[in-house]
């Protein structure tokens, strides 16, 4: 690793102060995609401003409107035991990593990154979540926008992250082999107004929404609804761990199998 | 370089440490408890494995700095201070869920937070406790057993050996 | 009854109390007054020539000590090569020069270019980032068909092309063999690639260099599973340090599996570094950098045919294979695709002509070297698939097929030069098949097939020669080392024993089986004896620990020792009692003078040898110490039956392994509870290669599994409990003990179990899918079926 100071401040407002006066700060939540990114050098911060220390940030809570409200600091482990009242989303937290790394990594590190083969922006983007920042709240469709790349603006911090609770929702992940992250994973939610299907791992786009499985869901909420869609393999990410068309061939198998989870 | 201060198996530690000084370097470096390895630097192999503030995690994806005003417990601090062994260490000596021994100290520190969350795992849960484990000697056979054999259960049934 | 202590008991191993509490003393616990650290510039390119190396903005950063390249060893020895094969022509193989840092070109990704030694780690790296290279591509040359067509990019320009050596094995069968193979009834073919690894012990590799000028001795601390072979290697032909001022030291080491055999330009570096900056030097590989820098293992192409006559009996095998040297040629690499591969091509059948052909390729990869197994792994498994394939086509039962080819005569001579001295396969498979309950096996077919799976059942024999042997045979092979091993056994004044062997324990418990021998030898209790090992200052010359090994030739050594004690403890006995040495019986630790009731304790003896007052003076020296040095006369042959039951998802190509049933011969065992570690260990590897490992390079030679992100090592979730069995061992006919190897057996045997497990599941569906490579992963198995449907 390259030097570099590490500041805790304890309130909000002193970490926004203190990612705002460098473009050399960077902010740091769990650390468990940013530290090993260090140890290779990939990152030259002047200063890393942990966020695990604000206490406003962590916890979760319900607002008025119903949602599960996840403060930005809150780690995996802390969304499995918490977050009860949206189950779907709870299983989803406890298949992220392994144990040591839900006890410390964080939903706002996690989604800050947007790591096209991470678990949380399936939830978030399939719930139709909020993200909100020190400055705006963003909606989920408009806030992932490209393998690790997101509508925060430099120096901006999650703060939380809102998520509508769903009928039934259910997460089907299919691990690539080596680092556990989602080869494909699908998570399927259903609401009142519809039904929002979200596929992460399989896109060079990031995740994103599989509208003719929504559409068709929408409809009848069964595997059998989605039985004949296909997707084509091609803007599909091709690696060692497997080709466009067996990822497009995942997404249709794990968004059946989300959905007969989900019931 | 600032100060850090903690409290490792019971004791008050502190030490200077520079920004980048991960926890595992502290232990290991300042404080000699080398107990703790390092045997992967992408934060999968769990050899690192140690509690703070009673929750598992892996001493080599968190920096020195973090654990400030925390309560850490490494392998070395497992054992009774008369030297006898823990439940989980113990079983791992009776079903020989060691051999070359250095996943040994995270494979211990992860198995006593499971213990800890779920005190009567089934085979399947504690084989997917161990996913940020990596074990190259045993095939996971005798940890997994050990582990079982740790919280209560009988493990004499398993597998014919 | 299970025996409480001695030979055949499982002791609880004594190593894991200071294991378990995070004591042990691993080398990158050691650190020395007034250390500084290296780090190592490694080529990003897999192939280039070095124009120019400027260090001197580097040598000007904070903490730099000294930096070194290549020009600085241009007097220091090859890394050497501990093997030489001569191929069909009687040509010796080419043998390209090893630099410690590379000398006008680089040849792999991590080949080394310059070493930085500073004050701290960081400092090292920092430096490193500041080191101007001009580095010019050449192409790369990685597929090893590709490597010997006319006019191939050369990775070494002083050879003339890239092919290491043919060889051909046994080469006076060949025309035998082709007409065998014309003539045949049938002849089934089968092509199959063997998986490069990554060996991925879990302690990466660490070197602690130190120099004491007042006696101008050196001291290396490695993570190797040979200290010995090290100074000897490094001391006499790479850095000229006679061994009598080099001292090697292999503390703890937390596992090799063959990756910590071979000596490393790291560990000749930090020995030379720090006689030249007078302090120690220390390396601690990181994980990335062990991806790139610890040789890698398997990387074979072979075309197998296998030759039947009309009642299915095997009449000839021939074999082409392709083995990846990699860049340079590592300390064993080129035995290992030869004399411990070809050997092995018999397998468990009467097969009566064999001929192996092995092409050795230099490629731009990091070298390749032996991994558990190392040889016998790709033998087994390529023989082993087309057994099974040749089944499937003749439409016959597999199991059947091999037992009506299994030798059942032993000894036996093999067409391929290995005589098995002793063995009962088909008792092997009577147990794999009482244990593996093939009965209830379409049951639980039936069962899979309700919810869309797939369920298959592979089997598979092997044979495997380990403790490879003897001296004078592998000098004639090739190999520039001796392969005995070695035991000093010290008793002390009040009975309590040293044992100082030349094995290494890096996990397979030594500490602990060894002393059970001894014990059970004078009959005494496991605790008055210790065993040290892995520092050459206080161990007989020895050959260390690899190839299955230990308790065949080190603790038949230890044996030897022992002998010669309990030898002279009766003559001493003897005196004590004034009998004669006829009459002196030991049990139990105690003398007897046969047929009376006299006796003396084994402690009396042992006070009298040292504190000799009433003793023999004028027929026997003072003291109780004996060295003995083994030779095995051949191998010893362990051999196995196993049975794997997967499961395959078809809309996902996801493998599960849900049962795996083994019956191995390992002879007589001492430790059964470590017999079964080494197994279940062993299995883990093989499955992991059949269903997760892969080292691969991509057309540029950059490593595309370059970290455990994309390098799949097994985890617990991979594996479903074993059922191993050794009950049915046939006892080693020519060592003491009467012993077999057990450590690699498991990684030999599973492979080509998973793969049949495999196919017969994907046949099953009614797909017919003759073969598919390893690892067998989901995108794989899923393209298998999609590409066969």
């Amino acid at each position: 690793m390259y030097a570099f100071d590490i500041e805790r401040p304890t309130t909000l407002a002193d970490a926004v102060k203190l990612l705002a006066a460098s473009d050399e700060h960077q902010a740091l939540g769990g650390g468990q995609t940013l530290i090993p990114t260090l140890k290779q050098r990939l990152a030259m911060p002047e200063t890393l401003v942990s966020l695990t220390a604000i206490d406003e940030l962590k916890g979760i809570c319900q607002d008025d409107a119903g949602r599960i409200c996840i403060g930005a600091a809150t780690t995996h482990d802390e969304v499995v035991k918490g977050a009860g009242d949206y189950p779907g989303l709870a299983a989803l937290a406890g298949q992220i990593g392994d144990p040591a790394v839900r006890n410390r990594g964080t939903i706002g590190g996690s989604l800050a990154n947007n790591d096209p083969s991470a678990c949380y922006p399936a939830a978030a983007l399939g719930s139709g979540a909020t993200i909100v920042t020190n400055k705006r709240e963003i909606a989920a469709d408009d806030y992932f926008q490209g393998m690790f790349t997101t509508a925060l603006d430099e120096g901006e911090i999650i703060t939380e992250v809102k998520f509508p609770v769903p009928q039934k929702a259910a997460y089907m992940k299919f691990e690539q082999p080596a680092s556990r992250f989602a080869l494909v994973g699908a998570f399927v939610a259903q609401y009142a107004d519809g039904v929002r299907v979200a596929i992460t791992g399989a896109s060079e786009e990031g995740v994103f929404r599989w509208s003719e499985a929504e559409a068709a869901l929408g409809a009848n909420f069964s595997p059998d609804a989605i039985e004949d869609l296909t997707l084509s393999g091609d803007g599909m990410i091709a690696d060692l761990h497997g080709s466009g068309d067996y990822r497009a061939n995942l997404v249709a198998v794990m968004t059946k199998r989300a959905v007969a989870a989900a019931g | 370089m600032p100060q850090v201060n903690m409290t490792v198996n019971g004791k008050p530690a502190s030490g200077d440490v520079e920004g980048r000084t991960l926890l595992v370097e502290f232990l290991r470096d300042s404080l000699n408890l080398t107990g703790t390895h390092v045997g992967c630097d992408t934060s999968q192999c769990g050899a690192c494995v140690v509690h703070v503030n009673g929750k598992a995690v892996k001493a080599c994806t968190m920096f020195a700095a973090e654990a400030e005003g925390t309560e850490v417990l490494t392998i070395e601090g497992v054992a009774a201070p008369d030297g006898t062994l823990d439940p989980v260490q113990d079983a791992f000596h009776q079903h020989h869920g060691l051999q070359c021994g250095f996943c040994t100290p995270g494979m211990v520190m992860s198995a006593k937070a499971l213990l800890a969350e779920n005190p009567k795992p089934t085979e399947a849960e504690v084989r997917d406790y161990l996913e940020g484990n990596i074990c190259r000697c045993t095939g996971y056979h005798n940890i997994v057993k050990a582990i079982m054999a740790a919280s209560g259960q009988d493990v004499e049934t398993i597998a014919a050996e | 009854m299970p025996k409480d202590g001695g030979i055949g008991a499982s002791s609880k191993r004594r190593e894991d109390a200071r294991f378990l509490t995070g004591i042990g003393n691993y080398t990158d616990d050691i650190n020395l007054h007034g250390q500084a650290y290296v780090h190592f510039l490694r080529s990003d390119v897999a192939h280039g020539k070095i124009n120019g190396i400027d260090t001197s903005t580097a040598e000007s950063m904070p903490g730099v000590i000294r930096i070194f390249t290549g020009k600085d060893f241009e007097t220091a020895g090859s890394i050497p090569c501990g093997w030489q094969v001569t191929d069909r022509f009687g040509e010796v193989m080419k043998e390209p020069r090893h630099p410690i840092l590379a000398e006008g070109k680089v040849r792999h990704v991590g080949d080394p270019i310059a070493a930085i030694v500073a004050e701290t780690r960081e400092q090292a790296r920092d430096a490193a980032e500041a080191i101007e290279l001009d580095i010019e591509d050449l192409p790369a040359v990685i597929d090893m068909k590709a490597a010997l067509e006319d006019g191939s990019t050369k990775v070494h320009d002083d050879l003339s092309d890239n092919l290491c050596f043919d060889w051909g094995f046994v080469e006076e069968n060949k025309q035998a063999v082709d007409d065998a193979i014309k003539s045949a009834a049938h002849v089934t073919t089968l092509e199959l690639v063997n998986n490069r690894l990554v060996p991925n012990a879990m302690e990466p590799r660490v070197a602690v260099g130190d120099f004491n000028r007042g006696t101008g001795e050196h001291t290396l601390y490695t993570t190797s599973q040979n200290p010995h072979v090290i100074r000897l290697l490094m001391g006499a032909f790479v850095l000229n340090i006679p061994e009598h001022k080099l001292r090697v030291v292999a503390p703890d080491v937390g596992g090799g599996f063959g990756s910590k055999i071979y000596h490393y330009a790291e560990e000749a570096f930090c020995t030379y570094a720090a006689r030249e900056l007078n302090r120690p030097v220390k390396w601690t590989c990181t994980r990335s950098e062990a991806f790139l820098s610890d040789a890698q293992a398997r990387d074979h192409v072979t075309k197998i045919e296998l030759a039947l006559d009309a009642d299915n009996n095997f009449t000839a095998v021939r074999t082409e294979t392709y083995a990846n040297m990699g860049a340079y040629l590592s300390t064993f690499a080129p035995s290992i695709p030869t004399w411990l591969h070809g050997t092995l091509m018999a397998g468990n059948y009467k097969t009566p002509l064999v001929y192996v052909n092995v092409k050795a390729v230099f490629t731009n990869t990091v070298p390749v070297d032996a991994y558990r197994g190392a040889g016998r792994p790709e033998a087994t498994y390529q023989l082993e698939r087309v057994i099974d394939k040749a089944a499937r086509e003749l439409g016959v039962d597999p199991i059947a097929l091999r037992r009506q080819n299994f030798i059942t005569e032993f000894p036996y001579a093999t067409p391929v030069a290995v005589e098995y001295d002793s063995g009962d396969f088909n008792r092997l498979m009577d147990k794999l098949e009482a244990n593996a309950d093939f009965d209830g096996f379409a049951a639980r077919r039936a069962e899979n097939e309700k919810t869309g799976k797939l369920r298959g059942l592979g089997i598979n024999c092997f044979i495997e020669a380990c403790g490879i042997a003897p001296s004078h045979l592998v000098g004639q092979l090739g190999a520039r080392a001796g392969l005995y091993e070695s035991a000093t056994v010290r008793v002390n004044a009040t009975g309590g024993i040293t044992v100082m062997t030349g094995s290494h324990s890096h996990g397979q418990g030594h500490e602990t089986v060894f002393p059970q021998v001894v014990a059970d030898m004078i009959g005494i209790d496991e605790s008055m004896i210790e065993i040290e090992h892995g520092d050459t200052a206080n161990t007989p010359m020895g050959m260390g620990t690899y190839g299955s090994r230990s308790i065949a030739v080190g603790g038949s050594a230890m044996v030897r020792a022992t002998e010669k004690i309990i030898n002279k403890a009766r003559k001493i006995a003897a005196h004590l009692m004034e009998a004669a040495e006829a009459d002196i019986e030991l049990k139990d630790g105690q003398f007897t003078v046969a047929g009376t009731d006299k006796s003396v304790a084994w402690g009396d003896v042992t006070l009298a040898a040292y504190v000799p007052h009433n003793y023999p003076l004028e027929d026997i020296e003072p003291g109780l110490e004996e060295t003995a040095f083994y030779d095995p006369n051949n191998f010893t042959y362990p051999a196995g039956a196993y049975a794997c039951e997967v499961e395959v998802d078809p809309e996902t190509g996801r493998v599960t392994i849900e049962r795996f049933t083994t019956a191995d011969d390992f002879g007589n065992v001492v430790n059964p509870m470590i017999v079964d570690g080494q197994v279940h260990g062993g299995l883990a590897q093989g499955i992991g290669q059949a269903l997760l490992e892969n080292c691969s390079y991509d057309e540029n030679g950059q490593l595309l599994s370059a970290s455990y992100m994309d390098y799949a090592m097994p985890r617990a979730d991979d594996m479903p409990f074993f059922t191993v069995d050794h009950s049915n061992g046939t006892p080693c006919a020519h060592n003491p003990l009467g012993v077999k190897g057990c450590g690699e057996a498991g990684a030999i045997g599973s492979c080509p179990t998973v793969i049949n497990a495999v196919v017969d599941a994907v046949q099953s569906g009614g797909i017919n899918l003759d073969h598919i490579d390893m690892p067998v992963t989901p995108g794989r198995v899923w393209q298998a079926i999609q590409s066969a449907k």
